[in-house]
């Protein structure tokens, strides 16, 4: 063996080995930087969120409760960490977690390819459907979605929700007036400048039975299906990992299905928030 | 030769233009380089290639407006309407204000108090949920109205420091030769008082497009509401962001543009004089 070849052989080693080193390095530098990893050392889970009837509101007292509340508690309760709720604009919020202002969006959000491109979703822990709610005079007689879908009719959403995209796709003719958060939409509808607001189901419902002589349930059910997810920046499988067994697990023990009923079914935690 | 020419040289590097510019690229670098290293940070997906389909298309020899070119043409309504009203309601609170009559001066000063000590989103809100379903007026004039009575204010105190500005003498100048007070304000003094109005109202019109952004909150589609809503469809939060700052900051820089060339115009002539 000359010199030459022993160096050769060496250097193919080298090759080959570095990749190897490489790779180690990299993986324990993501772990070290996951999300999850973030979260555990600062001691709080930063949860971006909205307010939306009955995920999230805000009780007499201020404080937030809620389907999503419980949820995002119960999760940091299970990590072992503070939760701090970082109340955002929906129309903004997925910009807000790509910039880092806080760690997952726990808000009820659909699941849509759209928005899957920019951030990565856990399995869906609800689901969740468009419903809407009519004005008695305007949309007089009115009793299909196909009832909507006229070049006079106007309805009003909430800007960036599913529900904004839903009525686009669903009443292509009518006209579509978005605003910031729902009371705004369902003020514009008492006000009678619109026929209908289209809202996550049960908002529209809700509000069909707090204004009985003015707003009405055009037809029952919800005329699209969506699962919710937590949203999680891109490039971080553990968090992700951790978020998919978590909703699992809350799921087979029951938990969850408990606190929908709670919250989407029963209306004792009403007298919270008046 | 040579040594003029380094004196000239030295006239032009010493010459604070240069230097200006030369601060003002510094300066430049030092922002690109921030935003730069910011989405590098962020690992911000920059796709400028998006944007130009949101101001116009351009397809087999027809030209369609975008929706950003189309909320710029609303925007560009709104501040047009609410610039007229607002130069009305300025000139008539300041003759208001300066008037002998107690009650005409109380509801001017009421009015210019109100709306300067409170925060043009409260009023717009409060105009469109409150206001307007028991007038019955539309959401866009809603806003043109609010924009008017909110920039109106702050120009009635332009208008009413300009009249001031006027010495006594003309008044009484104007009296003696027997016109009455609204001949003197119409021949008199605000033919001489424009001159000290045109800069800062023309500084009040371009607060004035930019404070009609804020209507995209009561779902009016201006240029805001629609980078609002392109945003919350394809999240091209950086891009159209910057797009809209930059058709805004185009919009203003023309208006301060006319109104100089304007002004170069109007400094040669002398005031007319009427002949009674």
């Amino acid at each position: 063996m000359s010199v030459y070849k022993k160096i050769m052989i060496a250097l193919l080693m080298v090759m080959f080995m570095a990749p190897a080193a490489h790779s180690s390095q990299i993986r324990s530098q993501l772990t070290q930087e996951s999300t999850l990893e973030q979260i555990l050392k600062r001691g709080v889970i930063r949860v971006g969120m909205s307010t939306f009837v009955p995920w999230a509101m805000q009780n007499k007292e201020g404080e937030f409760i809620g389907f999503e509340i419980d949820v995002a508690t119960r999760l940091a309760q299970d990590m072992g960490v503070r939760v701090e709720f970082i109340p955002t604009r929906w129309s903004g919020i997925i910009p807000a977690l790509l910039t880092g202002k806080f760690d997952v969006i726990i808000g009820g959000m659909g699941i849509r390819p759209d928005r899957n491109l920019k951030v990565n979703f856990s399995i869906p822990y609800d689901h969740t459907g468009m419903s809407m709610v009519a004005h008695q005079e305007k949309a007089k007689g009115f009793s299909s979605l196909e009832d909507f879908n006229r070049s006079d009719v106007t309805v009003a959403a909430r800007l960036g929700t599913t529900a904004a995209a839903a009525a686009g796709d669903f009443l292509p003719k009518a006209s579509l007036r978005l605003f910031d958060d729902e009371a705004q939409a369902v003020q514009e509808l008492l006000n009678g400048r619109v026929h209908a607001v289209v809202a996550s189901a049960p908002l529209p419902a809700f509000q069909a039975l707090m204004h009985p002589n003015r707003l009405f349930v055009p037809f029952e059910g919800t005329f699209t299906k969506e699962p919710i997810g937590f949203a999680v920046r891109k490039g971080d499988p553990d968090t992700l990992n951790f978020f998919d067994n978590w909703i699992r697990f809350v799921q087979a023990d029951g938990w969850l299905e408990k606190r929908k009923k709670y919250w989407f079914e029963t209306r004792d935690w009403e007298d919270q928030i008046k | 030769m040579i040594p003029s020419l380094i004196r000239k040289f030295h006239k032009v590097i010493l010459s604070r233009n240069l230097w200006d510019i030369i601060k003002f690229l510094i300066i430049l670098g030092i922002i690109y380089w921030i935003i730069s290293t910011g989405s590098d940070k962020l690992n911000y997906n920059w796709q400028w290639y998006r944007v130009k389909q949101f101001l116009y298309t351009f397809d087999q020899g027809s030209f369609t407006v975008g929706p950003l070119l189309q909320g710029l043409w609303v925007t560009l309504k709104i501040t047009f309407f609410s610039l007229f009203l607002a130069l009305a309601l300025g000139l008539t609170t300041s003759i208001f204000r300066l008037s002998n009559s107690m009650v005409a001066g109380l509801v001017a000063r009421t009015y210019v108090e109100v709306i300067r000590n409170t925060p043009l989103l409260i009023q717009l809100l409060f105009n469109y949920f409150v206001l307007s379903p028991i007038l019955g007026i539309s959401p866009f004039m809603t806003a043109v109205l609010t924009l008017s009575l909110f920039e109106g204010a702050y120009a009635s105190e332009i208008i009413r420091a300009g009249i001031q500005s006027i010495d006594k003498g003309q008044w009484e100048a104007a009296q003696s030769s027997g016109l009455n007070r609204m001949q003197t304000y119409f021949y008199i003094i605000i033919p001489q008082a424009y001159r000290f109005l045109v800069p800062p109202l023309t500084n009040q019109s371009v607060s004035l497009v930019k404070d009609s952004a804020l209507v995209s909150t009561i779902a009016i589609y201006d240029l805001t509401m629609q980078g609002q809503v392109i945003i919350s469809n394809t999240f091209l939060t950086f891009e159209i962001w910057f797009t809209v700052a930059a058709i805004y900051l185009a919009v203003a820089l023309i208006i301060t543009l006319v109104v100089s060339i304007l002004e170069k115009r109007l400094q040669g002539k002398k005031v007319p004089v009427k002949t009674f």
